[in-house]
């Protein structure tokens, strides 16, 4: 690829030529086919038998607490939550590739990443309960997980606004001559904002060390992948913009697991940023407040089903004799077993005290905040039925 | 003590906090070689070199995204928006993410150390879209500070506050008084207390309230004020988010009335906040109406700029109508 600035070196051309998408043909990695069998002839090295392991678990302690937090959702327990079903692959592969130091910042749906980075089941279920002990002091709704010691930043809702600020925080992790680099999330949906355009284009010019790394899960919330761009998916963006582009298959361990190493190494020795495109698919509905049913058919989504990342994976395990089948069940029980007792005790304890309302808003609360306050607990003392868990906290 | 302008004094504010802070960044549109379409940033890439002082692509959201993934990282970031009439972009990244970083993060992470300057306002024939004055919109955003500096002496000290406070901070300057207002400055760093006003002058009969380059103007109209023997105290807002609520209810308890004069148009402007405030705190003392002479609830216009405007002329008719009321 050649980054030209204006006219220089501008091939000529006269006869007036039109360049048709299509053009280019942007590959698809892919090291583990469908089949589950390795296609790797220049035979590149993956990881150990314990990366493979903690991947595999990583998948599948995802998938059960998916599966756990969509029954506490409907029993009316947690007033949200949002699966990853079919797209572990692509977060817990890509997170594996990483080093602790490099910054994730993530969408939403990233939570095999945080799996990964070891995030606890007592964590996810104090975010999830917005409870004391969430240390975001439960001020967001369940999913929206973020922890400065794991590098994991605080989700927030706003679709792409990560993606410029991915850019700013790998410039500062250059210019602090960190061996780091950040990781953004994000999936084809959020790549219409202004902000994925910005926030490209800004990590290209600014030589900022970043991978962009794209779910092309097929759906934003209902709208299918067709009617939200035309063009060659979100990979020949990058191209257009200059950053150096990988495409991969989502649902690959292997794929995406080589695909995001190489991607970590660009970036951190050409300072640059990097995209991948992982093509993948939103198995389960986008959240509890959606029902894919009324959008797409049981067929489409059997023909997913059968592209399962983790059964992949296994049979590859399988066949380099890694996989330990008791073992893997024990953890299954174990992991069930451990939510199950997290979810009892995040119920139970209290959210934050009133007090906290007016803290972090800025670095110490101002008088005004201070005066809201303390007008907010001379009310909720003289009707403290109607704010029942604040008003045994409030002195 | 050295005789700057406006933009001289920002200029020196801004070399003196990258010798300070390693970590310091100051970048935006042709901010960089240039020195910014005003020349704010004059030489800092000379000095500071192009990792530290460059321009961006065309993009304010991009700009903003930038400067609060710079910020949360622990860098100093100072991000110029050419003209606040150009920050609309950036407004979701401003409102949803600058300043919801601290809160939303339970303070695991933030964008304190972000400064985000902007020059604001009319008077320099630059029509709808070089001359809006929309602090009103980032005043309704918990998280934000909000400061506005009405001379050199005030840029210097309040900015270099600004970028030492904690907390992401919107640094409105008044474009008009760039080149022309000039004042003594010392060379040396100094800070002004964010969330302050300062009383210009003191007086008895009616509290005059601007902030930027309308302080000028209602120090004008008290001149003229005072020579029908009416005493004006005249108070320089400065920070419009945290505001000095106690400054000015101590002057409206004295002079019993209250004239708040702004830029922008009236309809939501920030003059309605503050006297629904001083209404509420200073009931039983206000002689009068609160006043409010502000800009049409029009866009702003370029044939009509001097119409438009609200003037000495147009706050002098004020106090009158106040004093008689």
């Amino acid at each position: 690829m050649q980054n030209r600035n204006h006219l220089s070196n501008v091939k000529i051309s006269h006869n007036v030529s039109v360049i048709e998408n299509g053009l280019l043909e942007i590959p698809m990695l892919q090291l583990l086919n469908e089949q589950g069998v390795e296609i790797n002839p220049k035979k590149v090295k993956f990881f150990d038998r314990d990366t493979a392991q903690k991947i595999l678990n990583s998948m599948h302690y995802t998938r059960l607490l998916d599966d756990r937090m969509i029954g506490a959702q409907r029993q009316g327990r947690i007033s949200f939550y949002l699966a990853s079903l079919g797209e572990e692959a692509a977060t817990v592969a890509s997170a594996a590739a990483l080093e602790p130091q490099d910054m994730i910042m993530s969408q939403y749906r990233e939570q095999g990443a945080l799996v990964y980075r070891g995030y606890t089941t007592q964590q996810f279920m104090n975010q999830m309960f917005s409870n004391k002990d969430d240390p975001n002091k439960g001020r967001q709704m369940p999913i929206h997980y973020g922890d400065k010691a794991l590098n994991f930043m605080t989700v927030s809702s706003p679709l792409g606004t990560q993606i410029p600020q991915a850019a700013g925080y790998a410039y500062g992790q250059k210019m602090a001559g960190q061996s780091a680099i950040t990781i953004c999330f994000f999936g084809e949906g959020a790549a219409s904002e202004g902000d994925f355009h910005a926030g490209l284009n800004m990590a290209a010019v600014l030589n900022c060390p970043c991978v962009f790394f794209c779910r092309n899960n097929g759906y934003a919330i209902s709208t299918p992948a067709d009617e939200q761009f035309a063009g060659d998916g979100i990979a020949s963006r990058g191209i257009g913009y200059g950053v150096k582009t990988i495409r991969v298959d989502g649902n690959d361990v292997l794929a995406v697991y080589s695909a995001t190493a190489q991607a970590r190494k660009i970036a951190l020795e050409e300072n640059c940023p990097v995209l991948v495109e992982a093509m993948t698919y939103r198995l389960s509905a986008h959240s509890t407040s959606d029902d894919p049913s009324g959008y797409r058919s049981k067929e489409e989504e059997q023909k997913w089903a059968e592209r399962d990342p983790i059964v992949r994976f296994e049979t590859w395990m399988q066949e380099k004799n890694w996989l330990d089948k008791e073992a893997l069940e024990a953890y299954k029980t174990k992991t069930r077993e451990e939510i199950l007792a997290a979810l009892k005790v995040a119920e139970k304890i209290s959210i934050c005290e009133i007090d906290e309302i007016i803290n972090d808003v800025y670095d110490t609360p101002p008088w005004h905040l201070e005066k809201q306050l303390k007008e907010l607990k001379s009310h909720i003392k003289k009707y403290p039925e109607a704010y029942p868990k604040t008003a045994g906290s409030n002195k | 003590m050295a005789k700057m302008n406006l933009l001289q004094a920002i200029n020196n504010a801004l070399i003196l906090s990258m010798q300070k802070h390693p970590s310091a960044m100051v970048f935006g549109e042709d901010v960089g070689h240039f020195g910014g379409v005003f020349r704010a940033t004059s030489n800092l890439q000379e000095k500071f070199g192009k990792s530290r002082c460059f321009n961006t692509p065309l993009t304010e959201q991009g700009i903003i995204g930038f400067a609060n993934g710079l910020a949360s990282q622990g860098s100093y970031a100072i991000a110029e928006i050419q003209f606040a009439d150009y920050i609309f972009p950036a407004f979701d990244q401003i409102v949803n993410e600058t300043a919801k970083f601290r809160y939303r993060s339970g303070g695991q992470f933030s964008c304190g150390s972000l400064t985000i300057r902007t020059p604001y306002g009319g008077g320099i024939a630059g029509g709808h879209y070089h001359s809006q004055s929309p602090e009103a919109f980032f005043a309704h955003v918990p998280g934000l500070k909000v400061v506005i500096p009405r001379n050199p002496y005030q840029a210097k000290g309040l900015l270099l506050s600004s970028i030492e406070d904690p907390n992401p901070v919107l640094f409105m300057e008044p474009k008009r008084l760039y080149r022309a207002a000039v004042g003594d400055v010392p060379e040396e760093e100094y800070t002004l207390p964010l969330g302050k006003a300062d009383v210009v002058k003191t007086g008895s009969d009616i509290t005059l309230l601007a902030w930027g380059a309308q302080v000028e103007v209602i120090e004008k109209a008290a001149s003229m004020a005072e020579q029908d023997g009416i005493s004006c105290e005249v108070i320089d807002l400065q920070s419009i988010l945290p505001w000095d609520v106690e400054t000015v209810c101590q002057s409206v308890f004295k002079t019993g009335r209250l004239l708040i004069n702004h830029e922008a148009p009236m309809t939501g402007g920030f003059a309605s906040e503050i006297a629904a405030t001083i209404q509420q705190e200073c009931f039983l003392y206000l002689e009068a109406p609160i006043a409010r002479v502000t800009g049409l609830d029009t866009p702003y216009p370029l044939a009509h700029e001097k119409e438009y405007m609200p003037d000495h002329l147009k706050t002098y008719e004020a106090i009158r109508r106040t004093m008689d009321y």
